[in-house]
């Protein structure tokens, strides 16, 4: 409770301040409060009057956008056609917004996991996934991830999302997986 | 075993010694047979009482008739002799036998049990072999397996390999096992236990340690463990996968593929994972890489020529040869001790099956006719090649000798049996 307090408190008296210079002691109030490095989410609450402050309550739950399907940050799998390695245009709006993402967060990680169908040797697939993990490191690397960011790793044909034999199941196996460090 | 199994169940990764023993209900069929096979009389031993079963007999045929180089005579109907001395080689001459085994079980003091055991020539009416070995009842089926070589090696002039041992993974379920088993598939132990995978198991070659990829830490990492300790240690750990370890054949490093530099590429590192040396160079894909039994070359897969193909390079660095031209897809290459000969798998039209190759000649013969074959390894005598195949949609084992002829396959039902390697 009190961590999502004090930040509003302090906004608001910030607010307060900055917006009327008539009332300095609710400012000596507030003097020994949390320091501002909590405030910048919430920060632009700013040139309003300190009665609406009820409008920047919402703003303190952040959803985390990878959670929310409505972002592309969402979508996590790169599929790929049988035996090709190349990343299909379809896949950069969402390679886009976590290049976006990785960016803006410096110490956000990703590990790209690169899978194959079921069929040939394993060592050999394993390879073969790690072309495609390879492959979209390159495109994040390309829209400015720094590689220390990302690690490239495959899973082979090991870990199977679809274990059926049709082409279908093939297809929805051969991709790469973004996974976040912290998930 | 399995109450040993249940105590653990939190925990998903387990290194057990080698006193863990694990439920073995191999079956083991054999088809085929070499063209010219020797006509062998294997007589059952006299028992001792309270002497463990199945039979030393059973198991000696039983290794016998997956090398395909013997016919068995049936020893029904005849007085069973127990000594040389008791055999009427013109009887046995007149069923048609080249050779004959006789012996006998006798109790011994501590419980144990001394086996006598004789091999003769029946044309030539002489003593080939006359062995004696008082062993423990634990020593059981290793016995059968060492009177099996001596047959073997008497009879064909070439060690028999009964006595070796071989690695492969189990699935069961989302359980995974690293074992090491009797090369008849019984006796087995598991080296490892775990929830994610494990791959590419790889026997040193005193047969000590066993190198293999384990995904336990959410990517391809390769381990060295000792099989009398079960103490392991990473070896390539490094940034991206890491995978296909192979034995140099001093056992003083390892061939291994890193991506952490590009793509898998392959690398020498040292057998306890220091002094990573880069071999092979270029954006393509190289892995499986295997020694040449001198330790000079290095061969793997690689699509740098557009499909995927089997290559040789000296480890010394150099140019690469390309070894495989027939067909798209020739993967997983594996050398006899000899080096005349690799094994790989060939993919055509669809099918994968177990090839070889005479490297001197060109020679390529197909071995196989299942569909979905996956390493293969040579026997340490290089008659045989153990692979892993799909048989009625579940992983099976199996072996088949260098002449394509004789086919055994060592199934347990109910299990998932993959990634087999043949050890010492």
């Amino acid at each position: 409770m009190n961590k999502i307090l004090w930040p509003v408190l302090l906004v608001l008296t910030l607010s307060a301040c900055s917006t009327t210079s008539d009332k300095p002691v609710a400012v000596e109030s507030r003097t020994t409060q949390p320091t501002a490095s909590t405030t910048p989410s919430t920060g632009t609450a700013g040139t309003t009057n300190a009665g609406v402050s009820g409008s920047a309550l919402p703003a303190a739950p952040v959803v985390d956008p990878r959670k929310d399907p409505a972002s592309p940050l969402y979508k996590r799998s790169v599929f790929f056609d049988f035996d090709k390695f190349d990343v299909k245009d379809e896949y950069r709006p969402m390679l886009e917004a976590h290049a976006g993402y990785l960016k803006a967060n410096p110490n956000a990680r990703v590990i790209l996991q690169g899978n194959t169908d079921e069929r040939g040797s394993r060592e050999y697939n394993l390879a073969l996934g790690q072309k495609r993990a390879e492959a979209v490191r390159r495109v994040l690397g390309v829209m400015g991830v720094s590689d220390a960011q990302m690690e490239a790793i495959s899973f082979g044909e090991e870990k199977l999302r679809n274990t059926g034999t049709t082409e279908e199941a093939h297809a929805e196996n051969r991709r790469t997986d973004i996974v976040y460090g912290d998930e | 075993m399995l109450r040993a199994v249940l105590l653990f169940p939190a925990l998903c990764l387990a290194l057990l010694s080698a006193s863990f023993g694990a439920r073995a209900a191999m079956e083991i069929q054999v088809v085929g047979g070499a063209a010219n096979q020797i006509a062998i009389a294997i007589v059952p031993f006299q028992p001792a009482p309270g002497q463990p079963t199945p039979a030393l007999t059973d198991i000696i045929a039983n290794d016998l008739d997956r090398s395909g180089q013997f016919r068995r005579l049936d020893p029904a109907g005849v007085q069973p002799p127990t000594l040389p001395s008791q055999i009427d080689y013109a009887s046995w001459r007149g069923r048609g036998a080249d050779a004959i085994v006789v012996g006998q079980v006798l109790p011994a003091a501590g419980g144990r049990f001394e086996v006598r055991f004789y091999l003769l020539d029946a044309v030539r009416r002489t003593q080939l072999a006359a062995l004696s070995y008082t062993i423990a009842p634990g020593q059981w089926r290793a016995t059968a397996h060492q009177i099996a070589d001596v047959i073997h090696e008497k009879l064909t002039g070439i060690p028999g390999a009964f006595s070796s041992r071989i690695a492969y993974v189990q699935k069961q379920g989302s359980r995974y096992e690293l074992r090491v088993a009797d090369a008849d598939g019984y006796n087995p132990r598991i080296v490892v236990r775990s929830a994610e995978p494990v791959i590419s198991p790889r026997f040193s070659p005193d047969g000590k340690r066993l190198a293999y990829v384990s995904f336990e830490d959410r990517k391809p990492i390769v381990y060295v463990q000792s099989l009398a300790d079960g103490s392991r240690r990473k070896v390539a750990a490094f940034k991206g996968s890491n995978s296909a370890p192979a034995w140099s054949p001093d056992g003083q490093r390892l061939a291994v593929v890193l991506t952490r530099d590009e793509a898998s590429q392959i690398y020498l590192i040292d057998a306890d994972g220091g002094n990573p040396v880069r071999l092979t160079r270029g954006g393509n894909l190289d892995t499986e890489p295997v020694f040449s039994p001198d330790g000079q070359t290095i061969y793997f897969t690689s699509d740098r020529g557009g499909s995927a193909q089997i290559y040789r390079m000296p480890v010394a660095g150099g140019d690469a040869r390309r070894v495989t031209f027939t067909g798209g897809y020739n993967v997983s290459p594996a050398l006899s001790r000899d080096g005349r000969f690799l094994a790989y798998i060939s993919r055509d039209e669809g099918r994968f099956r177990v090839t070889l190759l005479e490297l001197e000649t060109g020679q390529v013969r197909v071995l196989t006719d299942t569909a979905r074959d996956e390493s293969p390894s040579f026997a340490p005598n290089g008659l045989a090649v153990l692979y892993a195949t799909v048989v009625g949609n579940r992983g099976v084992l199996g072996t088949v000798t260098v002449d394509g002829r004789t086919r055994a396959r060592l199934s347990e039902s109910g299990v998932d049996a993959r990634e087999p390697a043949w050890g010492p």
